[in-house]
């Protein structure tokens, strides 16, 4: 059996990449461990997406971001869409590729966005099947990333926790801990972020999210957090981040603002309160 | 007696409610306080359905400015749910847009937008299309008339060529960008020609036979043949003009092999 390449991105701070932000990003030498894209963005054949992405993996390490591959899904895998990503990774040998705990497509139709799914024997042996096959196509171990959702399906009988602790047990994938997930999760199903994080397997733990969420009640006016992306992050995200942080040491750690996009500046700034609270932890060794 | 769903159909009831009438939960779902999951459930509709319109806005601009945000929501609406995307990769979901619109009812007052939306779909295209660099002058400029006459071109990835009874172009440029939609005073059909000779697409008018030209070259003809049939199609055709246009434009990338 072919060694997958591992994930490798610096444990530094990092942004998800906006094309409108390319002129002032190249402009200057950015304190920045790494860039993040989403690969379907990626996925034409030339002009000025792939010159903008040339461009900047000069610079940067790169993380491949899927949203597409609909992992969770009970259906077979995509193997077309696979091979994009496959051709994606090949042209730009990223650092990292990772995708979600979730289902996008169903039955041919592709429904952009993460959508959940039970957390069953039988939904863990399928999502196990796929993050193998994902891992054996493109010759790498991936980061597969906790979702944020918004109700639960009565017939799950494994915490998400102990589902993604399984997954990562019996695949050998990494995870990508979105701290904004966890929190929205949390509050959505009245849950305590601290003893999910208590829960969560860190060690297997390759790269951290951060985002904004926005905030409304459900139909009994209970709190229902949205993981909009369209904001600064959320004082207790931070507060979930430092405690991560704390316990594993620094991670490579995304800020991602995709809706409502500010200027450089504000999401700058952002990465950088993540650097502050990671370069506390730098041992002159990880440094 | 009570079978356990299997996730195969819980996610297809999913899958069928997220796209379906507002009031349709599927069941199986719950929330921890026990109430109605309408509103949370209606979080991923509501997420589905923006997502899916906000990328047919990001493809079709102008389409979506000439008839305002309301519009092309209910426009983008009936469209995902009779042509929803089968792949992940956005960018070529909608190029059946401008056919759906011809179909469309409420846009027939609105006749030039399904070629507007053509145009867009054309400039998306343009945008995404491989890399290739344009056929250089000096290659064409150093053979002689009845050399030159017989050679066939290979047409740039990024190439379109279209005709449109409106003044499409016209509309297209007035309603980019920020500013307010301008004023329209409808005057004759116009053609015109998308490239993309280096990173950024380029949109020409093209004068009298001129579509004719560049439709027989993509077709791979030769220059003459092309030329001719252009002179057919109208004797206004100035084939100086037409020649310059395909130069300074970078619609062919190559000079085709003899065969």
């Amino acid at each position: 059996m072919q060694a997958l390449k591992p994930s490798r991105l610096p444990a530094r701070s990092g942004v998800g990449f906006k094309p409108e932000h390319f002129d002032a990003i190249i402009e200057a030498v950015q304190p920045l461990g790494f860039f993040e894209i989403h690969a379907e963005n990626y996925m034409g054949k030339g002009g000025p997406p792939h010159a903008r992405l040339s461009r900047l993996r000069q610079d940067y390490a790169l993380s491949i971001h899927g949203v597409g591959l609909s992992i969770g899904s009970p259906e077979p895998l995509d193997e077309i869409h696979l091979d994009r990503l496959k051709a994606l990774c090949d042209r730009y040998e990223p650092e990292s590729f990772s995708e979600h705990l979730a289902w996008s497509s169903h039955e041919g139709t592709y429904y952009n966005d993460l959508l959940p799914l039970p957390y069953t024997e039988e939904t863990l042996d399928r999502v196990v099947e796929h993050v193998d096959r994902v891992q054996e196509r493109l010759g790498r171990r991936m980061l597969l990333e906790n979702p944020a959702t918004y109700l639960l399906f009565e017939e799950s009988t494994i915490e998400e926790t102990e589902f993604l602790a399984l997954i990562a047990r019996r695949t050998g994938c990494g995870l990508l801990l979105d701290v904004n997930n966890v929190f929205v999760s949390a509050t959505n199903h009245r849950l305590d972020p601290a003893a999910y994080l208590d829960r969560f397997p860190l060690a297997a733990v390759g790269e951290i999210h951060l985002g904004g969420h926005a905030e409304t009640t459900d139909d009994l006016g209970a709190p229902l957090l949205i993981d909009s992306h369209d904001r600064a992050v959320k004082d207790p995200v931070w507060a979930l981040f430092e405690t991560v942080i704390a316990r594993r040491g620094p991670l490579p750690s995304l800020v991602e603002w995709d809706n409502d996009v500010p200027a450089w500046p504000v999401l700058l700034r952002e990465a950088e309160a993540a650097e502050t609270i990671l370069s506390a932890r730098y041992t002159p060794d990880a440094a | 007696m009570s079978r356990k769903p299997s996730a195969t159909q819980s996610i297809g009831r999913f899958a069928a409610a997220v796209v379906g009438a507002p009031e349709t939960v599927p069941p199986g779902l719950g929330a921890w306080n026990g109430g109605s999951v309408e509103r949370r459930f209606g979080v991923y509709r509501n997420n589905v359905r923006e997502g899916l319109i906000g990328a047919l806005a990001s493809r079709f601009p102008v389409t979506e400015k000439l008839v305002g945000r309301a519009f092309f929501s209910a426009l983008a609406e009936a469209f995902l749910l009779s042509h929803p995307p089968r792949s992940p990769v956005l960018m070529e979901w909608g190029d059946a847009l401008p056919a759906f619109i011809e179909t469309f009812e409420p846009a027939a007052t609105v006749p030039y937008l399904a070629d507007v939306a053509r145009l867009e779909a054309a400039r998306s295209h343009a945008y995404h299309a491989a890399d290739a660099a344009p056929v250089q002058p000096e290659t064409l400029a150093a053979l002689d008339s009845e050399r030159l006459a017989l050679v066939r071109l290979v047409s740039h990835p990024a190439l379109a060529i279209l005709r449109s009874p409106y003044p499409v172009l016209t509309i297209w440029e007035r309603n980019t960008g920020d500013s307010e939609p301008a004023p329209l005073e409808l005057g004759g059909g116009e053609d015109m020609l998308v490239t993309r000779p280096q990173m950024r697409v380029e949109l020409r008018p093209l004068p009298p036979g001129a579509a004719r030209f560049f439709e027989a070259l993509e077709e791979g003809q030769s220059i003459g043949w092309a030329a001719e049939a252009a002179h057919a199609e109208t004797p206004l055709f100035d084939l100086t003009l037409a020649f310059t246009l395909m130069i300074q434009s970078g619609a062919f990338s190559a000079v085709a092999e003899e065969t």
